[in-house]
């Protein structure tokens, strides 16, 4: 076993300077053969190798990733963290990773800096408050922490917002989730490495998926550039490159890749306790825990690999920002950046077994997907390991998009999420 | 009086121009032309703020856009304050504020401070281990503790009283970067009959040439300051040349698109900034691109590398020969290059001590010779081990190194010294290269990554091509810009340079040191506090990537963006992973180049300008009668026109029970109104509505439905065929410009044989609706030619009128379920039409209604709307619209997808009525339907869309969403809400007049 | 922001234009006679290619024209533009 970090810890190698802390994971080269093979090390991948080992006993497995472990959308995201989504489906997944999310620097002995600030969504027109009003019911209903505030419990909960009715659209109220939050999504990423390396899961960096390999609609390996791994169960969670995988399983996925922006302040002192969303002025921002504020900006509607987007779309973000925050007017941005997400026609994901034997995909979170990242690995786990969907992700199966039962969560999501 | 470090004349400030400023509540003078940063170091200052993490004490370190340390907030607590301003760059002006940030209660003394005491307990990623324990902890203590320590300056608090502007710009040729490679490539690229424009961060042209008075350096026999002063003259006056000043680039994107800040009153007393305008981002489309960013020096890295006093070699140069100001009256300086011999020779000539330290055994250069001609004391082979002094260094130790550079031997020399100026040579400025797309390449002899590959059509020139010497920049920027700009000759072709070269180089990442490194603080990223040692300790865990390890560490990540950080960390990391350099790669290089102001960014676009307003003809009117407005989409339309203080449900239900006891009238300009002609017109209604148009007659109105290819409802309105080929179509109104956009991509896409043309006329026309049963007497007023008899004018058909003498198109159709007319007229005559409307209905008492009233009066009759009542997953089957689907037409939008094994299920959610058993308990739109609120976990089997209080029928009404809800009309079923349950009884969806009866009254 | 050669209007900027996806979908001419699964194939699958992709746009700010482009989307590269209806250029 690994040392087990703490106060205590920290101490003891302060004596000896740092020099001798183990590392938080190894760096193998890959066997012959798994027993399952987790395609793309990031948040999603991680926790899914995490919980085949703690969980179902499957310890025989690998993680392959092409580049650095977190280095994707894990990396790249704004940490928003809430599960007050509309349908019953959605609810149950998003709320299951939230309770993950309240144990989870305990669970895998690294401190995540789950903070639970509250997230608030903002309605600004009739339509908002009525779409906003039946998920807080749905969410009442659900056991999920959501509650409608007037504009004053608004401006209360979050001073620095321009409620003023004489804006464009004014604030007309909006919801609160106080159990959610942000994180730091980098931990996210090492912490369950660390956590799954530890039971003995290869996680194998700079190491890039070439082709599956099938017999007869059955999976035996997978073409890498380090060579061939033999196994009979490859999960794939690679997010932006999902289809990139699926193409080479002959596999059709209902996805496109599109870019999407963020970007962070210069940090300074604490100004918003919160992080707050808003639909209709297409705006989301919270500060991080270095006090940047952390604002994440729309998807362009072009696929696209490279990872950066449209300056017409932080443009569009910033405009919105100061509509709702005046102040930051004089704020600079630090930094933006671009990551690519695989977004499904009804911007639910998909967490399901395919048409062939022993693949499995965990797929189309869109722009949404980190705040699901315990779950996700959960489900998905639970998914590879009995071959079966948990009750929690029969909903999010491939086969939807055939019957039309659609978790469409377009009409009382959030902004982008 | 404290001593002024001012010593020596300068052509480059105004001496005239005295201004004062404050810094830390303290008057200070400086001239015009100072940066903050100069004006300080004039007046002695060099304890600027303290770091992040230890709250150590820190200084100026460099003259530039690189700056880590001197961060200061600038303009108070006012609406002019802003926050991590660096002191380098922010000039001053009379009246400037600045003061320390991230210190408390000063930044001499700073209880922050205490964070260097604990230093070796809380190493680069301290966080991820503790906290952890007790849980309850984290969310009382540990996590607010470390959101207090967060952020260095302050945000505003105030709303920003200054203004911003956009400005696009095209040019055939951006040339980025006013040194001297910049100044003749914007030479070579005007004379050669290229729109040129040149960008300069700086207040002035020449970069760290235009104070080169050494005399080793001359072109064409003239010393290099004064050659350069002369092509800045003559540049000047080209005529295809524009030159920006105080414009940095923030942005180089695709396709040679890049965007650059100009700055136009940063500089200028708060007096002085008279029309607002603060800074102006310029939107840039260039053919070509000419980077000329130039090179930053490097630091070096050894222990307590980061006291106050610790400055770039070259800073100091510019500080003395530039500002005129020196740095330290007893100065050290330590290199590994030969840079920094100008500094020292400067420095010398102007009278003022100066050692040096060099890492290099040797060095047979020129500069080197004339330095040890001056009798400057060199130490060979020796590197700094270790500084003192808390605020401002007060000595440093010095020891020998051994061969391989590895280790230090021998005994300690003690130097004292306010100031050490420090070189490790220099990088070139690539980041806007790479943030284009470029990639780049390793110089294994200089370690430098350089410009390769680039995406766009673009050069690098200068040292941010890696030329570092007087001859080579020009010679080089000569014939590549020649090369790239196809220009055959240029002034610069035969120029004669002469420039001392550089024989010997030695780079060393990190120093080495007679103290095992785990008790130094060797400082990589000044402002993030991360060190050699974090480094070592994130490899030793596993983070091997380069950004892992800058994430761990957060090297790189402060407000400097890593631009003197990152060299030396991947330096480090492949020392110690004993992999090549150039095989790491970078850390990407993110946009924008230096911190962009948000203003900048929105430009204009803030308060009244965020969003385009849409108004309708007849807006005035509603404005002069009290209404109040409803936003949709961009749209106000009127939600209601309350009388003598009344309430929003006093105001609607009279309008309601007046529209349907006489007559009321609607604004209904705001639907979106498509023309259709063609040929096959009909044929196009046919495949985009689910109900058959073929055989609707001239002159008759249809309601039709319209799907997405998922089958589900996308927006409904009525058509009317006006002629045999010509039909005017309705949408509703937030719909309205995507159903024009859907029309036109099948029309153009898919049915392209189809004859159809499509206009949109929404804007074209203003709409006055009427209905009651006075509206027919209203319009037999307003159109005394016309018959309004049933047979003559039925429900569902149209007329063409006149009113005074102007066109109108009348559709005898209904929203409300009373008798009732939509008048169109064209848009400038809406007004007009609709004070009409209301003088001849003034007998009837015409009750003007908004749209709450409107969503009364069509819920009363089961009428959906479009985004309220279906929300993307409701068929017309679930709507109990079966009629509406012809069983006849083999296809239309979204047809196949109704006949999915889902979209087939008889168990789906339908529109159904609610009644509550309390009549006068309104329902919450939005509230969830229950059957059984004991059963965990609880089923939610649809909500509330629409529900009012009808005046008309005395008692509350609702149309819901229930699953099954066909098969469950007259049960009983719950709406929970947060202190009650509400008991309601599942109902038909039309609640009033279901024979329509009053359509023909 | 890419530069997008209109093929009705030449040179313009990218923000006058809306992506419309993959190109080269043909609305199936009888959907009735399709299985649910080569329906939801139209409706929903898509290459959603890492690379030379062809696909639809929209001169919505401009001639409001449907147009197909030929685009590298793993570096935004454009290496052709045809109208609708046309063959892609061959190389």
């Amino acid at each position: 076993m690994k040392n087990n970090y703490s106060i205590f810890s920290l101490l003891k190698n302060s004596l000896s300077y740092h020099e001798n802390w183990q590392q938080a994971w190894r760096d193998p080269e890959p066997k012959k053969e798994y027993d399952a093979v987790i395609v793309g090390g990031g948040g999603h991948g991680l926790a899914t190798a995490f919980y085949l080992a703690k969980k179902h006993n499957m310890k025989n497995i690998a993680v392959v990733e092409k580049g650095w472990i977190g280095g994707g959308n894990t990396g790249r995201n704004t940490t928003i963290i809430r599960s007050n989504y509309l349908w019953d489906a959605s609810a149950g997944l998003y709320d299951h990773a939230l309770k993950l999310w309240e144990n989870l620097s305990q669970e895998i002995n690294y401190n995540v800096m789950f903070s639970q600030r509250g997230v608030m969504n903002l309605a600004h027109n009739l339509q908002d408050v009525r779409d906003l009003k039946r998920r807080t019911h749905a969410n009442r209903l659900n056991g999920i922490d959501a509650v409608w505030l007037s504009t004053e419990e608004v401006k209360n909960f979050c001073p620095i917002i321009n409620t003023s009715p004489n804006i464009r659209y004014p604030v007309l109220g909006g919801t609160l989730q106080r159990r959610a939050g942000t994180a730091r999504h980098d931990a996210v990423a090492w912490g369950y490495a660390r956590g799954a390396d530890a039971m003995g899961v290869d996680i194998i960096q700079n190491c890039e998926v070439k082709g599956i390999k099938r017999n007869v609609g059955t999976v035996e390996g997978i073409e890498t550039t380090k060579g061939f791994i033999k196994t009979k169960k490859i999960g794939v969670v690679a997010a932006g490159h999902s289809s990139v995988i699926a193409n080479m399983a002959g596999i059709r996925l209902p996805l496109e890749s599109k870019p999407l922006q963020a970007l962070v302040s210069e940090p300074v002192k604490p100004i918003i306790n919160t992080v707050v969303m808003s639909n209709a002025v297409h705006a989301y921002v919270s500060q991080s825990d270095k006090g940047e504020l952390v604002i994440g900006a729309g998807t362009d509607s072009y696929v696209s690999y490279t990872q950066r987007g449209s300056h017409d779309v932080v443009e569009g973000t910033l405009k919105a920002i100061l509509e709702l925050y005046p102040i930051f007017s004089r704020m600079k941005m630090l930094r933006q950046w671009g990551g690519i997400v695989d977004i499904c026609p009804d911007a639910s994901p998909i967490i399901s077994k395919t048409s062939v034997k022993g693949l499995y995909f965990n797929c189309g979170w869109g722009t949404g997907g980190f705040k699901a990242t315990p779950g996700s690995g959960d489900l998905f786990a639970h998914t590879i390991a009995n071959d079966e969907p948990h009750t929690l992700n029969a909903a999010f199966n491939i086969n939807r998009f055939v019957s039309g039962d659609l978790v469409d969560e377009h009409g009382a999501a959030a902004v982008a999420h | 009086m404290s001593e002024n470090f001012r010593s020596s004349e300068t052509k480059f400030l105004d001496k005239t121009n005295r201004i004062s400023f404050k810094y830390n509540g303290k008057k200070y003078y400086g001239y015009k032309g100072d940066t903050l940063a100069s004006a300080l170091l004039s007046n002695g200052v060099h304890l600027i703020g303290r770091s992040f993490k230890y709250h150590r004490p820190r200084g100026i370190m460099t003259c530039g856009s690189e700056e880590p340390n001197a961060i200061v907030q600038i303009g108070g607590s006012g609406s002019f304050t802003e926050p991590n301003v660096r002191a380098t760059e922010q000039e001053i002006y009379e009246g400037l504020e600045a003061s320390s940030q991230n210190c408390w209660p000063s930044v001499e003394f700073d209880v922050g401070g205490i964070n260097n005491f604990i230093s070796p307990v809380i190493p680069a990623g301290f966080y991820y281990k503790t906290f952890m324990w007790p849980k309850k902890l984290w969310y009382s203590l540990y996590e607010p503790a470390i959101r207090m320590s967060a952020g260095l300056g302050k945000s505003p608090t105030q709303p920003d009283p200054e203004l911003y502007d956009h400005n696009h710009l095209h040019c055939d040729v951006l040339v980025v970067g006013g040194g001297i490679s910049g100044i003749l490539a914007a030479s070579i690229s005007a004379d050669n009959g290229n729109n040129t424009v040149l960008i300069d961060d700086k207040n002035s042209l020449g970069g760290s040439t235009i104070f080169q008075d050494d005399e080793n350096f001359k072109i064409d026999d003239e010393i290099p300051s004064v050659w350069l002063n002369n092509q800045i003259k003559n540049i000047k006056n080209k005529k295809n040349l524009i030159i920006k000043h105080r414009t940095s680039l923030a942005a180089y994107h695709s396709y040679n698109y890049l965007l650059a800040r100009e700055n136009l009153a940063d500089h200028k007393s708060l007096d002085e900034r008279s029309n607002k305008l603060r800074q102006r981002l310029w939107k840039i489309r260039a053919k070509k691109v000419i980077l000329a960013t130039g090179a930053i020096e490097r630091p070096l890295i050894f222990n307590n590398n980061d006291r106050p006093g610790v400055m770039l070699a070259n800073s100091v140069k510019k500080y003395i020969d530039y500002f005129g100001v020196r740095c330290g009256n007893k100065n050290v300086i330590f290199t590994n290059n030969d840079s920094a011999y100008e500094t020292a020779i400067s420095l010398n000539k102007k009278g003022i001590n100066v050692t040096i330290v060099d890492i290099r055994n040797n060095s047979s250069s020129i500069l080197v010779k004339n330095a040890k001609n001056a009798g400057i004391k060199i130490y060979w082979n020796h590197t700094v081990v270790d500084t003192k002094g808390y605020r401002r260094i007060k000595s440093i130790q010095i020891m020998k190194m051994s061969d391989d550079g590895t280790n230090v031997i021998g005994s300690k020399i003690n130097l004292v010294c306010d100031n050490l100026s420090i070189s490790g040579g220099w990088t070139p400025m690539v980041h806007l290269f790479t943030q284009s797309g470029g990639k780049l390449k390793f110089r294994d002899s200089d370690q430098v990554f350089l410009p390769n590959t680039a995406m766009s059509d673009q050069i690098s020139i200068g040292s941010c091509n890696g030329d570092f010497e007087l001859d080579d920049v020009i010679k080089n920027t000569n014939s590549e810009c020649k090369n790239f700009l196809s220009a055959s000759v240029t002034d610069y072709d035969s120029l004669t340079i002469s420039c001392p070269k550089q024989k010997e180089s030695k780079n060393i990442w990190l120093l080495p040191n007679d103290k095992p490194l785990g008790k130094t603080k060797p400082f990589l990223d000044f402002q993030n506090d991360s060190t050699a040692k974090d480094i070592k300790l994130a490899m030793r865990e596993g983070f091997k990537s380069i950004e892992h390890v800058k994430r761990y560490t957060t090297t790189g990540m402060g407000t400097d963006q890593g631009k003197l950080a990152n060299m030396h960390a991947l330096g480090i990391i492949s020392e110690t992973a004993g992999v090549k350099m150039g095989s790491l790669g970078t850390t990407t290089f993110r946009p924008p180049y230096t911190p962009l102001t948000f203003g900048t960014i929105v430009g204009r676009n803030v308060g009244t300008f965020f969003d385009i307003i849409r108004k309708t003809p007849i807006h005035e009117w509603h404005e002069n009668h009290k209404a109040k407005f409803e936003n949709v989409g961009q749209w106000k339309r009127a939600w209601y026109y309350p009388k003598n203080n009344e309430s929003m449900h006093q105001a609607v239900q009279r309008e309601s029970k007046a529209a349907r006891e006489s007559a009321g009238i609607l604004d209904a300009s705001t639907l979106g109104k498509i023309d259709i002609k063609g040929t096959d017109a009909s044929e196009f209604l046919n495949r985009v509505y689910t109900n058959a148009w073929s055989k609707l007659a001239i002159g008759k109105c249809r309601y039709g439905l319209m799907l997405n290819e998922d089958g589900m409802v996308y927006d409904d309105g009525v058509t009317t065929r006006l002629e045999e080929n010509h039909y005017v179509m309705t949408t509703t109104t937030g719909g309205a410009a995507n159903v024009l956009s859907k029309l036109e991509d099948y029309l153009q896409t898919e049915w392209p044989e189809l004859d159809v043309w499509l206009t949109s006329v929404t804007d074209h026309y203003a709409t006055a609706s009427i209905c009651g049963p006075n509206s027919k007497n209203i319009l037999k007023k307003l159109f005394p030619k016309l018959e309004f008899n049933d047979e003559n004018f039925p429900h569902m058909s149209f007329k063409n009128a006149e009113l005074n003498g102007i066109n109108c198109r009348i559709m005898r159709i209904s929203f409300t379920g009373e008798h009732s007319y939509e008048i169109n007229i064209e848009s400038k005559y809406g007004k007009s039409l609709w004070e009409n409307c209301i003088e001849a209905g003034k007998e009837f008492n015409i009750t003007p209604y908004g749209t709450e009233t409107m969503h009364l009066l069509r819920a009363e009759k089961g009428f959906i709307i479009v985004g309220q009542d279906t929300d993307g997953t409701m068929t017309p089957i679930d709507l109990q619209m079966e009629w509406i689907i012809s069983k006849k037409k083999y296809d239309f939008i979204g047809k196949r997808s109704l006949y999915r094994s889902d979209t087939m299920r008889e168990d789906r959610k339908h529109l159904v009525g609610l009644l509550t058993d309390n009549p006068r308990e309104i329902l919450e739109e939005g509230a969830q339907i229950v059957q059984d609120e004991k059963k965990q976990p609880i089923e939610m089997l649809g909500h509330v869309t629409s529900s009012y209080f009808s005046p008309n029928l005395n008692k509350s009404i609702a149309l819901a969403v229930v699953k099954n809800g066909k098969k469950l009309k007259g049960q009983k079923l719950l709406v929970p809400m947060k202190d009650k349950t509400i008991n309601v009884t599942v109902s038909d969806f039309v609640f009033f007049d279901s024979k329509n009866e009053r359509l023909n009254a | 922001m890419f530069i997008i050669t209109c093929p009705f209007c030449g040179e313009r900027d990218q923000s006058e234009f809306s992506a419309g996806g993959e190109a080269h979908i043909v609305r199936p001419k009888q959907p009735t006679e399709l299985s649910d699964d080569e329906w939801a194939d139209f409706l929903f699958m898509r290459k959603n290619i890492k690379g030379v992709q062809f696909e639809r746009w929209n001169h919505a700010h401009g001639c409001r024209k449907w147009f197909n482009v030929i685009r590298d989307t793993s570096n935004d590269k454009i290496h052709a533009v045809y109208k609708m209806g046309e063959k892609p250029p061959s190389d």
